[in-house]
């Protein structure tokens, strides 16, 4: 099993070595062969891996396949663990990074960066698989590093675009802020465990569980709470909570294949996976786990507050992205670490289905984003079309669809959920749904109904995009469907990931759902008068409404309300805030020390200063060097004198 | 019978003198070179004497050394007097003052 562990990792890489360092030899055709092979290697061996520990019952494996270096003690090795959660998420990652790479060839076609691309994608597959299957905090942070550059790369992939540079300095930048809290957690489980692996570590939890430290004198904290919440914070700039979200909106500007591998599907939940992972530290800390539940429902409803007015077809999509990690951080929050994680899985479908067919969109459209431009598409893009409908339909939590199964079970769970600020979650999440639903059928209804509102150029060029554009969305449109409907009696409130996740009796909610509530998929399809899909439904009404119906109610609302529209298209002023406060503030600190530490004190003082005191001192002293040479011949002569004397005496 | 002693002042002599002329004179770089010949020569009076009333050889042929190495000396320093000449025009010991700080 370990070779099989080693080529899953090891395929996208190499695919990733060919396109990237052989792009120009191997052609356009080798590059995206070399690449397509080795995610596909990837995801069947994955599949395998899957079946054999989450369906046969398959023994998971831990272990080190390579030790980098020891040092005092410490061991920093290369190792894998591969239980029920990482099988689950390596063939989340290698299947939506499969299609995504099919998809590429026809979206890329005509960008002269093609195996420079296709050489990033199946980088960050490696760099993700990396991480999910990693077993010590080391590789944990390596992965976790290498997703964050392969995202930096592509956000600015075209890099001639001021906006794309601005953009991809901006998650770069925003993501060095979580990863300091990461890194202040892997140091404080370093500091109090002693060891960075993952068995170690949590075997060890029981000692360090009722230790207190002192940060600022006279304030004790428990040592889970701190390690915790430092750790939380990493998850925060990765998977883009507030107020670390804006870097999400803005990365957009990348390729819509990447928008929809890296920052809807599978990176921006690495920080969920790693909660999740470390539900066994994490379930010792009330603290954290309320802070955690708030930030997601903060997270939830206000990111989905701003998906109401954007125009622009992408950024829609990815506050809905933002809204529902705000979902998965919930349901981390209520310890339903399991429900997380299963709309991580349902999610990453439907959010790729819905990412790439925008893209499919953008490409009839001839790069045009602006839904206002669009209108009617339904009948030039069947696939599209339908398969959008039903990204949707999941994305907003229709029943039987995927998204109703996952988005359910978290609503449950935090309404289950006693622990501190859960009943402003329960609201948050169920207004979430209904906000949900708005903006998603506002796109849709925009995009593919209504009136035909793009020039008559476009008009005549509109078509079904190519095949290898639409069988991804078709292959991806089959999981949206059916993978709740599957998973949920297991994933949720079965038994399914074993050992890999840990909660406590106490806090354990999808247990006592399972065991009031939960009567198999079909019964809880039926639920249909449950408060989520009302809201839904009620969601998808108003935006008929409102979008088909009567669209000058949005605009006079707009016009009259404008003070809230203001507000929501400035994004609650969190840009303009960073930009003041930090970017503004870093600028003139910089410039204080630019001015005052450097010109005046170390260039004036110290360079300057001793140089001139030098020459102060010597145009003094140059009055002895008279340059005739008797005086030269009396200072040796008195010397001489002066040192003999000094000898006889 | 002249005594040792007689010797040794008339070398003190001789180097006092030359001293003295190097720092005394401010016409002629000639008579610094002359004077640094006449130290070196008082020095060999002193190193003569000691050889003959001490009865060891070896400080007279040292004197044949230095004798040789001043020789030398004294070329090589006409010569740089010579291209000194040729460059300033002087030989004046005021009016050469060009490692003045």
């Amino acid at each position: 099993m370990e070779n099989i562990y080693l080529w899953i990792v090891l395929s996208p890489l190499v695919g990733a070595i060919i396109a990237g360092f052989f792009g120009n030899k191997v052609g356009r055709a080798g590059a995206h062969w070399a690449t397509n092979i080795g995610v596909a290697i990837s995801c069947v061996l994955s599949l395998y891996v899957f079946k054999h520990i989450n369906i046969d019952g398959g023994a998971s494996f831990n272990g080190s396949v390579y030790t980098w270096m020891v040092v005092d003690g410490l061991r920093l090795e290369v190792g894998f663990l591969v239980d029920q959660l990482t099988s689950m998420m390596m063939v989340v990652v290698t299947f939506v990074s499969l299609m995504v790479h099919i998809y590429t060839i026809g979206y890329m076609k005509e960008d002269p960066g093609y195996q420079r691309f296709f050489s990033y994608i199946s980088l960050f597959t490696f760099s993700m698989l990396m991480l999910v299957m990693s077993n010590n905090f080391m590789q944990l942070f390596f992965g976790w590093e290498a997703v964050g550059l392969v995202s930096y790369l592509l956000i600015g992939f075209w890099y001639t675009r001021d906006t794309a540079i601005y953009a991809n300095m901006k998650a770069f930048l925003v993501n060095r802020v979580g990863d300091f809290g990461f890194l202040l957690g892997i140091a404080g489980i370093l500091m109090y465990f002693g060891s960075l692996d993952y068995a170690t570590v949590f075997a060890g939890v029981d000692g360090i569980k009722d230790l207190k430290m002192e940060i600022f004198p006279g304030h004790e904290w428990s040592v889970m709470t701190v390690i915790c919440i430092s750790l939380f914070i990493g998850a925060m700039g990765k998977s883009a909570q507030v107020p670390l979200h804006v870097w999400l909106p803005d990365s957009m500007e990348g390729p819509t294949p990447i928008s929809a591998l890296i920052h809807a599907a599978t990176m921006v939940t690495a920080g969920i996976f790693m909660v999740t992972r470390m539900s066994p530290l994490f379930e010792f800390s009330e603290t954290a786990l309320s802070f955690i539940l708030v930030i997601g429902a903060i997270t939830a409803l206000f990111m989905g507050f701003l998906g109401l007015i954007q125009n622009d077809i992408k950024r829609v999509v990815a506050y809905s992205t933002l809204s529902q990690l705000g979902y998965m951080t919930v349901a981390l929050g209520a310890s339903a670490y399991a429900a997380g994680v299963f709309h991580l899985m349902t999610h990453a479908f439907f959010k790729a289905l819905l990412f790439l067919g925008a893209g499919s969109v953008i490409i009839a459209m001839h790069h045009e984003q602006d839904m206002r431009k669009m209108g009617g598409l339904r009948k030039y893009m069947p696939f599209t079309w339908i398969t959008s409908l039903i990204g949707s339909l999941a994305l907003i939590g229709t029943p039987f669809f995927a998204g109703f199964y996952s988005k359910d079970s978290i609503i449950l769970a935090v309404q289950q959920s006693q622990i501190a600020g859960s009943s402003f979650a329960y609201f948050a999440v169920l207004a979430g749904v209904f906000i949900t639903a708005l903006y998603s059928f506002r796109m849709y209804f925009l995009v593919f109904h209504g009136k035909e509102r793009m020039d008559e150029h476009t008009r005549e060029h509109l078509h079904e995009t190519d095949k290898v554009v639409w069988v991804p969305l078709v292959l991806l449109a089959i999981p949206s469907v059916v993978i709740g409907a599957v998973f949920v009696g297991d994933m949720a409130f079965g038994d399914f990931f074993g050992k890999a996740i840990f909660v406590l009796p106490e806090h354990d909610v999808l247990a006592q759902l399972s065991k009031d509530y939960f009567h198999g998929w079909f019964s809880m399809g039926l639920h249909v008068l449950a408060p989520g899909p009302i809201l839904a439904a009620s969601g998808v009404g108003v935006a008929w409404f409102l979008y088909m119906k009567r669209p000058d109610i949005p605009e006079w609302f707009q016009q009259k309300l404008s003070f809230v529209h203001h507000v929501l298209e400035n994004k609650y002023f969190a840009d303009r805030f960073n930009e003041i406060v930090f970017a503004g503030g870093s600028l003139s600190i910089g410039k204080l020390l630019w001015k005052v530490g450097d010109i005046k004190l170390i260039d004036g003082l110290v360079v300057n200063g001793s140089a001139k005191s030098v020459g102060y001192i010597s145009s003094v002293i140059r009055h002895i060097q008279t340059g005739y040479l008797y005086h030269y011949a009396f200072a040796m002569i008195i010397g001489l004198i002066v040192l003999m004397g000094l000898f006889v005496l | 019978m002249i005594a040792l002693s007689d010797y040794l002042t008339l070398g003190a002599i001789m180097f006092s003198l030359s001293v003295a002329g190097i720092f005394l004179n401010r016409k002629n770089i000639i008579i610094i070179l002359m004077s640094i010949e006449l130290m070196l020569l008082s020095v060999n009076i002193n190193f003569v004497a000691f050889s003959h009333f001490l009865g060891d050889l070896s400080g007279q042929v040292f004197v044949f050394f230095i004798l040789t190495v001043a020789a030398a000396e004294a070329a090589i320093g006409l010569a740089i007097l010579v291209v000194l000449f040729r460059n300033k025009r002087t030989i004046d010991v005021d009016e050469l003052d060009t490692m003045k700080g």
